[in-house]
């Protein structure tokens, strides 16, 4: 017996290291291709979200130009070339910065009154059977009813007409902060629970640190909504005051037959929610590190 | 290592549930004991009620007749006295692998910079230094069970109860997170009940073995396990092993067709009702 294994009784043989293939090729073009290859994506997501916003712009430009009358009547409608030029002179104003910041105050105090309430009444009913029963039902007889026809109730029930407007935008960010928190809650996986007992965590304990924390990303979620919620009731809730914001010039636009004005009104109003509702999810995602990045 | 506490003691156990209108037995009669400093497994088919019985022992299930003691106290609920592993990773997700370390210790009312200590120093010894900052989702699951692990020693319960901690895991990683468990329970000494379907894993970690019968669950039989401790590998194709391997196999599949015939049985009766009324 010589010690070297004869070659039928081997079970294995191994394969040495430095005959792999695909070795990495550094540098030069290689390097700038793959750059491309990895932004590619967000590039082509950009491209794609452009390219429908043009095509958009360019029907309506071409319907309205062309004051195209087939079923659809564009003969009074502006077009965006129109309401371009309008903006170059209306947006700079000192009344029209005024208007957004009047509408800005109104719809973030409301949206923070609706956050302060809804979200703890949320944790409540989605923790406690008792809470859901007690609340629930009239939440949800309520949540049904359009901001704008609450107008009338809010007018005759504040004492001031600012409290009435700020009441619209505060039920509007209400109801989707409230039920996305308590689906939020309900969603936990019970595991999570059982895990804190058996760590020793007393109610208190438990409702903060699984409850509040685990339900974050679906609070988040309702405020981000909620806001966006909040703008859009923005107009019907300036339909009361006869002062100022961007619902109020929208109206006044309306009134005045002032086309341009409002169709500028309604992207401001977009534009405003679009921002406001970003800047919740910024805010999120900061305060949500263990999260994936989209 | 000399332990006085962690005794278990489980005096004729029963729980039942219902079901629509029917009341069943998920667990019968059951009388066993986890003596200080023991590592005690159950095993038994699917179904078997063994994941009920922790449960019980954890505080989250009242039984329906007898009772659980802990050192000589009833238990009535959950608590940090009883860890707890699952099956599934139980990690907090919105805590990184410190937090969920330090849950425990901040539970007890220990301060920030202590508990922060405490549990470097733990991760340490498990040879998870450097994953203290990282959020369990990007974990795999052999760590994250070891984390799971980790944090339910942080608290030194009195016993550790183990519900099929590996049996979401694939085989390699079983395999060697038996052996960093044996290793981490050779140097504390705690008394560990752990529940498993693997036969060799509860040969391989146990002092003792429990079979359980096929729902509703009863003792079958009891087994000590009189290999050689440290543990290693090497010693799961001695002798000893293989019989010990043999007899506790063929007890277990013995219950795993009664549980699979009892299923089938039920299945086909249903089969032929349905049939029946048909023609």
């Amino acid at each position: 017996m010589d010690g070297s294994v004869p070659t039928e009784r081997r079970a294995f043989t191994l394969i040495p290291s430095g005959m792999q293939p695909n070795a990495p090729a550094a540098g030069g073009p290689a390097r700038r291709g793959a750059a491309l290859q990895r932004a590619w994506p967000r590039i082509r997501a950009a491209l794609l979200g452009t390219l429908s916003v043009l095509v958009f712009l360019t029907l309506w430009q071409a319907a309205s130009a062309t004051h195209l009358d087939f079923f659809l009547r564009f003969d009074n409608i502006p077009s965006p070339a129109v309401v371009a030029v309008q903006a170059t002179t209306v947006v700079f104003s000192a009344d029209f910065l005024n208007d957004v910041l009047a509408s800005c105050e109104r719809v973030y105090f409301g949206f923070a009154l609706a956050a302060l309430l809804a979200v703890p009444v949320g944790l409540l009913i989605g923790r406690y059977r008792a809470a859901r029963e007690l609340l629930f039902p009239l939440c949800e007889l309520l949540r049904p009813v359009p901001a704008i026809a609450w107008v009338p109730i809010s007018i005759m029930l504040w004492p001031t007409d600012w409290q009435s407007i700020v009441f619209i935008t505060f039920l509007g960010a209400f109801f989707p902060i409230l039920l996305n928190t308590v689906h939020g809650v309900q969603r936990i996986d019970p595991i999570l629970v059982r895990a804190a007992r058996s760590l020793g965590a007393r109610e208190g304990a438990i409702f903060r640190e699984v409850y509040l924390a685990g339900a974050m990303p679906a609070i988040f979620t309702g405020l981000a909504v909620g806001m966006g919620v909040g703008w859009v009731s923005v107009i019907a809730a300036e339909m009361i005051s006869g002062q100022s914001g961007i619902g109020y010039f929208t109206w006044e636009a309306y009134s005045l037959i002032a086309y341009p004005d409002i169709v500028l009104g309604m992207a401001a109003i977009g534009l405003l929610g679009l921002v406001s509702s970003a800047g919740i999810r910024r805010l999120g995602r900061l305060a949500m590190p263990w999260l994936p990045a989209h | 290592m000399a332990r006085s506490e962690g005794h278990i003691d489980i005096s004729h156990l029963g729980l039942d549930y219902e079901v629509g209108s029917r009341r069943t037995a998920a667990v019968a009669d059951i009388s066993l004991a986890v003596l200080p400093g023991e590592f005690v497994s159950i095993v038994g088919p699917s179904g078997c009620g063994k994941s009920t019985l922790l449960n019980v022992v954890a505080g989250f299930i009242t039984p329906t007749r007898g009772r659980v003691r802990l050192d000589g106290e009833i238990i009535r609920g959950p608590g940090a006295d009883r860890g707890m592993v699952f099956q599934h990773s139980s990690l907090f997700p919105w805590k990184t692998v410190l937090g969920n370390v330090e849950f425990g210790l901040k539970m007890k009312g220990i301060g920030v910079k202590e508990r922060r200590r405490m549990a470097h120093t733990l991760l340490s010894l498990a040879g998870l230094a450097g994953f203290e900052g990282q959020f369990p989702d990007r974990l795999s699951g052999g760590m994250q069970q070891r984390v799971g692990i980790v944090r339910a020693l942080a608290t030194g319960p009195r016993v550790l109860l183990m519900d099929e901690p590996f049996g979401a895991l694939d085989a390699q990683t079983r395999e060697i997170m038996q052996q960093i468990l044996t290793n981490i329970w050779e140097r504390l000494g705690i008394s560990v009940l752990f529940v498993t379907h693997d036969v060799d894993e509860a040969i391989f970690l146990s002092d003792r073995v429990y079979v359980m019968t096929a729902r509703p669950g009863r003792l079958k039989a009891e087994m000590p396990i009189g290999l050689k401790r440290p543990r290693e590998r090497d010693g799961m194709v001695s002798q000893e092993f293989l019989e010990l391997r043999g007899r506790l196999a063929s007890l277990v599949r013995e219950e795993s067709l009664r549980a699979m015939g009892g299923e089938l049985a039920s299945d086909l009766g249903g089969l032929e009702a349905m049939l029946e009324r048909r023609f």
